[in-house]
């Protein structure tokens, strides 16, 4: 079962049973610019709900990804690290940042789903 | 007053457009009871003439280096400088042109940013330069913080060959920013500091000088070594820049970064500043680099172009997440440098070193001859260190008072360290044969 | 026959202007193509005639460099064209009117680069006997003197290398004396308002206190209630810079630094706009603890294409007791400097340690001080008043055209915004690239961050009011042509400069920050 969620800081995560893969939105990448650079946290490392996972940075700016959910890193996408305009090309998909092993499945349940964070990013207007 | 281009009349006309009757109107905001109603107690305004008369006293009561025999090193050093540096650093394309953020119309200034980036690197022996730090010793502070970025770690090693104005520049960050450092001893010529033995497997990284601040050459080789087996940096610090026309460069030794003092070429003594802080490092920490980084890249033309790049690390995007808070270069003691080592070139950098190292190698061989002069120094370049047999202070005052300006007593920067005999002294390619002998002379009449 | 001469050459100047002419070189005219250094290469060439040394015994130890370094060797005459040409592939304040808000590009006067090169001054050693070099500490005291005065602030560090570094300096010294007070574990966190410089926030977080931000009210100041609900016992400063980063006069200035004390905390000023006010206000009279001043703004030091800039600190009674070394002093056998901890505790004071080696830019105090003693005390003043009045012209001439966030009256740079160009397709960046074809340097863009789009525009007093017509009718005629859909001349903008718009894209995702000699060819097999 695969299931889509979004914070209000535009990152999204997929689940697949106890994995979560985590990105940020289309809307982010626009907002962005042409993404420069992506760092990426160590495979294995322990990072709770809100903690920095990654950084993104365009020439103008550099935003921190912040993990909405718990768990263990247990892979990063190493692709967009070689090649981070692939992070404007497919933000929702194969530009993904990393994937965790779960700690708390619960606190998905305070994120937005696909609706209310397009209805979210239409009042940003 | 003649730099200021506004008429009464234009001020009333401008007033007029804006709608205010005063220019007291527009500073309505300010609090009444701040506002200055008549002048500060300073002088009125004057003539070129009289300002320039009232500095020309001043400066008319200064020893310049110029005027007499001088030996004065530890840390600045008086080399000649070439007469197109300064006419080409004073065009006013170059003196007063602002921080090149709009590249279209200061591809000057950036393509000397590039020029300097790549001279530095190469004369380092590393990957790349930054665009320069205010001077060598907060370039120093710079590396100590961008190391512990690095490792991830929070404690660094001072060697005793450091500049001891340097430690404490590093000593004072550190105390501020929370992190740890152990500063060893003096390390004197001809004792090796055994600073291997301090690095654990805590330490972020280890600052060596080379010519240190006695002047001794170091071998950074075992020092990289043994940093490296315990996952720490090796910074090597060089506030000789001419030294590395001579001498193996600290990236052929194994540095993971390199600073310098740049004002060794194209910059004068200024009692102190302005200088040039030279910072080199790997390609694989470019992104750790505190300071401007000039980058190459293409127009909308196609044509090749620079411009200031990887600026998401500076403080005027990242804020608070910034590398560093450092928000300037010292972009005309850059140009300097490179105008001046573009002229010297490969051929003329390696014998301007070459004659220092000969105007050193002379005046240690001369001194030595002096009663109550011991050289310390075994490999050394340009400065060199020696135990005279009465305080060095009292030296140097007596020597000034002979017309020599004979070198810094160690007591001056380190006092209380039972090193009041030691007289640290240096010789360029400014120093005549005359210069040398006159030292000589004078020396054997004060001790 | 008209249009013809004596000689039969067309006099006339009419006929069409071939569009985009190439040349073969590149060059256009007085726009000349420049290689890199590198490219210059001529081996056998040198800029310099050094003598090798007799022969000595060198005593360099087992460290003596091997092989080439790669430096090119290029004569003189070429190493000054090569550098000649890059100049003028620059602006400056030289050339035409310098508008970045925030960064007051003044004249420049060429007496303080003559005074700077007297060898009295340029060419004396920071390490040399104290006796001989007096006149240069009289210097160093006479400069402290009129910051404090000018400032109304009881004492003064010199030493700090620049603005942000002054900034560093301050935080510092508020930190000692908390320290001092046994306060420092308690006092975590420094208020910074969003309008606020990038060094700020940096300078503080450096230090480890917990950066907090103060909202902007409409009207483009600080908001109080806002602010003083942030207040508290975990509070170690506000760092606020007055007037602030939307050329604005804070008006609650003394109720924010009466709050601030009460809190029992300190108020670092960022006097980066001390241009506006100096003469006419003193820091001191509004309650502030800290201030560094950027000498190459107010004090009119250049830029030098980025530095050298210094900014010195003056410091309120609660804080000169911790304001670092070195300093001077003036004692019966003349001046000396506090140079060491040793010194220090002679002399009774706790500075917090040292900046940076030496003493400071002395290069850029004996510019100031020229400056300073040129201007005088009436001539300063005026100086804020011409800055001022220059700014609100500029403001009142153009808000109609250009939109403005905030009313006036305005310090020393006036705010304008993008609601102008709404639905114009044209952005702030293309309107600012615009200016480059008129022959501006375009205003400081996207900063401050309260207001979208900012265009800050900061004359200075050194433009005269011709200077600043002209400069007022060219962004007169951008903002219609912007507003009538003449799209083209700001999207593509600039055409006419020596480089059109850069790829900054392209440098930051692959860097290339040196040049590397060209691969060498394979060898013959």
């Amino acid at each position: 079962m695969s299931d889509i969620r979004f914070t209000d800081q535009h990152e999204w995560v997929r689940v697949d049973g106890d994995i979560a893969t985590i990105g940020i939105t289309d809307y982010a990448q626009e907002q962005l610019g042409d993404v420069v650079y992506v760092e990426l946290p160590d495979v294995g490392k322990t990072i709770e709900a809100g903690d920095e996972a990654a950084v993104v940075e365009s020439v103008k700016a550099a935003s921190e990804v912040y993990t909405p959910v718990s768990g263990e890193v247990i892979d990063v996408n190493s692709d967009i690290e070689a090649t981070p305009a692939g992070v404007n090309e497919d933000a929702m998909g194969d530009g993904w940042f990393v994937k965790l092993r779960m700690s708390d499945p619960s606190e998905l349940e305070k994120l937005m789903d696909e609706n209310a964070y397009k209805e979210f990013v239409e009042g940003l207007h | 007053m003649r730099y200021l281009p506004l008429t009464e009349t234009d001020r009333r006309e401008m007033l007029g457009v804006i709608g205010a009757k005063s220019v007291d109107e527009l500073f309505r905001d300010v609090p009444e009871h701040a506002r200055l109603e008549g002048l500060v107690d300073l002088p009125r305004r004057q003539g070129e003439i009289e300002v320039e008369r009232a500095l020309a006293k001043m400066a008319a009561k200064n020893v310049s280096a110029s005027s007499v025999p001088f030996f004065v090193g530890a840390g600045a050093y008086r080399h000649h400088v070439p007469a197109a540096v300064d006419h080409l650093i004073q065009r006013s394309e170059f003196l007063t042109s602002y921080t090149p953020y709009q590249p279209e119309i200061t591809q000057g200034t950036l393509q000397y940013l590039f020029e300097f980036q790549t001279q530095v690197a190469m004369i380092t022996g590393m990957d790349v330069a930054n665009a320069s730090m205010y001077d060598g010793s907060t370039g120093c502070g710079e590396a100590v913080l961008m190391a512990h970025r690095v490792t991830k770690r929070k404690k660094a090693v001072l060697s005793g060959t450091l500049h001891p104005q340097y430690a404490e520049v590093v000593k004072n960050l550190s105390d501020f920013a929370g992190y740890d450092l152990e500063i060893m001893p003096p390390a004197l010529p001809g004792k090796v500091e055994d600073i291997a033995a301090h690095i654990a497997d805590d330490t972020s990284c280890v600052v060596v000088q080379t010519p240190g601040f006695f002047g001794e050459l170091v071998d950074l080789r075992p020092i990289a070594e043994a940093a490296h087996a315990k996952g720490a940096l090796l910074i090597a610090v060089v506030p000789e820049f001419v030294s590395l026309g001579a001498v193996t460069p600290p990236g052929e030794m194994g540095a993971d970064i390199v600073v310098g003092e740049g004002q060794s070429i194209g910059n004068g003594l200024n009692f102190g500043g302005p200088y040039v802080g030279l910072f080199a490092t790997r390609q694989k920490f470019i992104r750790q680099m505190p300071g401007r980084l000039c980058g190459e890249t293409v127009d909308a033309d196609g044509k090749r172009g620079f411009v200031l790049t990887l600026s998401t690390r500076e403080q005027h995007i990242r804020r608070e997440k910034a590398t560093s808070n450092i928000c300037t270069n010292s972009g005309l003691c850059c140009l300097a440098f490179t105008i001046h080592m573009s002229l010297l070139g490969e051929e003329g950098y390696k014998r301007l070193a070459r004659i220092n190292h000969a105007a050193a190698v002379d005046l240690a061989e001369r001194l030595a001859k002096v009663p109550g002069v011991e050289i310390l120094n075994q490999a050394f370049f340009n400065e060199f260190t020696m135990r005279v047999s009465k305080p060095a202070a009292d030296v140097v005052d007596a020597l000034a008072d002979r017309g020599v300006l004979g070198g810094v007593p160690a007591s001056r920067l380190l006092p209380g360290a039972g090193l009041d005999d030691l007289l640290i002294v240096a010789s360029t390619e400014i120093n005549t044969d005359d210069d040398r002998a006159a030292y000589a002379a004078a020396l054997e009449e004060v001790l | 026959m008209s249009g013809m001469n004596k000689q039969g050459r067309p006099t006339s100047i009419g006929g069409a202007i071939p569009v985009m002419h190439e040349t073969f070189t590149g060059n256009r005219a007085l726009q000349l193509e420049e290689a890199l250094l590198f490219e210059l290469d001529n081996p056998g060439a040198c800029g310099v005639d050094l003598d090798e040394p007799a022969p000595f015994t060198a005593r360099l130890g087992n460290f003596e460099r091997q092989g080439r370094i790669g430096l090119p060797s290029v004569s003189e005459p070429e190493v000054v064209r090569h550098y000649v040409r890059l100049s003028a592939k620059n602006y400056s304040i030289d050339a035409g009117l310098y508008p970045l808000g925030s960064c007051t590009m003044k004249h420049n006067p060429r007496l303080n680069e003559k005074m700077a090169r007297l060898p009295g001054i340029g060419d004396i050693h920071p390490l040399q006997p104290v006796k001989t070099v007096q006149g240069a500490l009289e210097l160093m005291d006479t400069l402290a003197h009129w910051l404090k005065e000018l400032t109304g602030m009881p004492g003064v560090a010199l030493s700090p290398k620049a603005g942000a570094h002054g900034e560093l300096c301050g935080m510092m010294a508020i930190r000692a004396a908390l320290i001092a007070r046994g306060e420092d574990e308690a006092r975590s966190r420094v208020l910074v308002p969003e309008s606020a410089h990038g060094t700020n926030p940096a300078t503080a977080a450096l230090l480890g206190y917990k950066v907090d931000s103060i909202p902007a009210t409409k009207e483009g100041r600080v908001d109080l209630e806002a602010f003083k609900a942030k207040l508290g016992p975990d509070v170690a400063a506000i760092m606020l810079t007055n007037p602030n980063t939307c050329g604005l006069f804070e008006r609650d200035i003394i109720e924010i630094a009466d709050a601030v004390h009460e809190a029992g905390a300190y108020f670092y000023c960022d006097g980066a706009n001390f241009n506006a006010i100096v003469g006419r206000v003193r820091p001191g009279d509004l309650g502030i603890d800290a201030m560094h001043i950027n000498l190459h703004k107010t004090f009119s030091t250049p830029h030098g294409g980025g530095g050298p800039g210094a900014g010195p600190v003056v410091f309120s009674e609660a804080l000169v007791p911790f304001a670092p070394r070195p300093y001077v002093v003036h004692g019966p056998d003349g001046f000396r400097l506090v140079e060491t901890a040793e010194d220090a505790k002679a002399d009774g004071t706790t500075p917090f340690g040292r900046m940076t080696a030496f003493h400071g830019q002395m290069g850029m105090f004996v510019r100031a001080l020229a400056y300073m003693m040129s201007h005088g005390s009436d001539g300063l003043r005026q100086v804020a008043e011409d800055a001022v009045l220059n700014a609100n012209y500029v403001l009142a001439s153009l808000k109609n055209d250009l939109s403005a966030p905030f009313e006036g009256p305005c310090m020393h740079e006036a705010l304008f915004d993008d609601r102008f160009l709404k639905g114009t397709g044209v952005e702030t960046l293309d309107f600012a690239k615009a200016m480059i074809d008129e022959g501006y340097h375009p205003m400081t863009m996207y900063f401050p961050l309260v207001v979208h789009g900012a265009l800050l525009i900061e004359p200075t007093e050194t433009e005269s009011k011709q200077a600043i017509d002209l400069f007022i009718a060219t962004l007169k005629d951008l903002a219609r042509a912007a507003k009538s859909n003449d799209k083209e001349r700001f999207t593509g903008a600039p055409y006419l400069s020596p480089r059109r718009r850069l790829d900054e894209t392209a440098a930051a995702r692959s860097p290339v920050l040196r040049w590397m000699p060209p691969a060498p060819k394979q060898a013959a097999e």
